[in-house]
């Protein structure tokens, strides 16, 4: 066998993304608070569908064998199924997640049909008033009838995929005995501060103690359920999770925007670690095997503050994005580091030096005149205006 | 274990090899599997082991020395429990 370790041969960088990420549109119906890319509005400069098209092509040729294409809502877009069959036709097995508002019985029936397909169905509560609160009223019974149209049209295993908050981490069983009932798969992800999730997550993210608890039911569970490895930073309890344990940004992970641009990984949406586009730096594969920062995230990485915890090799620092956006130096500790390190630093950040997304597309916030309009007092402001 | 010298192999057809300068990655289509292939002599096998009448006789083809074949039925017993590899 060769010297170099599985983990530092993929911390070298592999010849193509094993998972990539391809958000389509900027478009959602949605407006959830902890939206990773900030989503709403439709990017005027989002791709056509040939260059959609022209974008599976090269994947194809650089036989990336499967991506998650999400959004935005990605149903949204009218060539959604267009681009799915192609996709289909070259081979590229495709995951996508969607808040099921476009899972009509019909268009369940038509991904029935498909091959090389799987659904994840984003669900942040088993019950209305806790999903709610981060995706939306009415968002709940939108996901449970999309789940029912997916069983009615014998879909097959699709995933219901979970951002665990504050809120719904004593869920995780309930979420584990829905998915059951629908002969579904788990998916249970971590928060991030990016996007929305910025503003979000002083309230959102799990407490220390809801840190062990997940970790905990991980260890019981988590041969059956989906984490796209996102909980490495919980390793430093003890014994490892399942999964590669290391951040796989801009070595065997990526973002493609809805624009085109190149990213390091989907929670980094800011123009520190976006790579080179897809129609001005010369395509995918150039900007994957040549852009300067790519290749900077695959030399070894600097242990930093944490070189002086016993833990690095477990937690591997955490998640560059998490840091990032809270505050923390990149070789410092991950802010929800199970020591506590990272707690007090973010406590310590200068809020105005936070790096806020390169982007946002959110709608802009309606004012709510019904309730301006009933109270006495701002009718008189009215008038008097 | 199921897989021995003696036994007749493939390749999944559903399964695609992609070349790593570590040895490949398989990933199959039907179970959504990826498997690293973490030496180039295991790719080198597997790629071609439908050619031959049983794996002994694709070990014996790819130059692998006797001492390793223990690990190689290892291996690819390993791949067929990932349906990776099957019996024909």
């Amino acid at each position: 066998m060769s010297g170099k370790t599985l983990s530092n041969q993929l911390k070298g960088g592999l010849d193509a993304p094993i998972c990539l990420t391809w958000e389509i549109t900027y478009a959602c119906n949605l407006q959830c608070v902890h939206c990773l890319s900030s989503s709403g509005t439709r990017d005027p400069r989002e791709l056509s569908t040939d260059q959609a098209k022209s974008v599976l092509d090269e994947l194809r040729d650089l036989q990336v064998f499967y991506i998650n294409i999400g959004g935005g809502e990605p149903m949204i877009r009218k060539d959604f199924f267009e681009i799915l069959e192609h996709a289909e036709t070259n081979n590229i097995g495709v995951k996508f997640s969607t808040n099921g508002t476009y899972i009509t019985a019909e268009n369940a029936r038509r991904l029935a049909a498909m091959n090389y397909l799987d659904i994840q169905i984003s669900l942040d509560g088993v019950d209305a008033i806790t999903n709610d609160a981060v995706r939306g009223k009415g968002s709940y019974a939108t996901a449970i009838a999309a789940m029912n149209h997916l069983r009615d049209a014998n879909f097959g295993q699709f995933k219901i995929s979970v951002v665990v908050t504050r809120h719904n981490v004593d869920q995780l069983d309930a979420f584990k005995a829905l998915a059951d009932s629908y002969g579904a798969q788990l998916r249970i992800t971590r928060l991030r501060p990016s996007g929305r999730g910025a503003d979000t997550w002083d309230e959102l993210h799990p407490t220390q103690q809801q840190q062990r608890q997940i970790y905990d039911w991980l260890m019981k569970h988590g041969e059956n359920v989906l984490t796209g490895d996102s909980f490495f930073h919980l390793n430093a309890f003890g014994e490892s999770l399942p999964g590669l344990n290391l951040c796989g940004a801009g070595r065997v992970v990526c973002l493609i925007d809805p624009i085109g641009d190149v990213y390091a990984c989907p929670f980094v949406i800011h123009d520190q670690f976006k790579a080179g586009s897809l129609l001005s730096d010369g395509g995918f594969t150039k900007v994957w095997k040549e852009s300067d920062l790519f290749l900077s995230l695959r030399e070894p990485e600097s242990e930093g503050a944490c070189s002086a915890c016993g833990s690095y090799d477990a937690c591997q620092g955490g998640c560059m994005a998490a840091k990032f956006f809270t505050g923390i130096p990149l070789d410092g500790p991950d802010p929800e580091c199970v020591t506590g390190h990272g707690e007090e630093l973010v406590k310590s950040a200068t809020v105005s030096l936070i790096p806020k997304p390169s982007m946002d597309h959110s709608r802009s916030v309606k004012i709510n005149t019904p309730r301006l309009a009933s109270s006495k007092e701002a009718v008189q402001r009215m008038e008097r205006v | 274990m199921s897989i021995t010298l003696e036994t007749a192999c493939e390749l999944n057809p559903q399964v695609a090899l992609r070349p790593e300068s570590f040895g490949a990655l398989a990933y199959h289509y039907g179970n959504r599997k990826l498997v690293f292939l973490k030496h180039p002599d295991v790719v080198a096998v597997v790629s071609d082991v439908a050619d031959y009448a049983t794996l002994q006789d694709a070990l014996g083809a790819h130059n692998i020395q006797p001492s390793r074949w223990p690990s190689f039925v290892e291996a690819i017993d390993s791949l067929a429990a990932s349906d990776i590899i099957r019996v024909r």
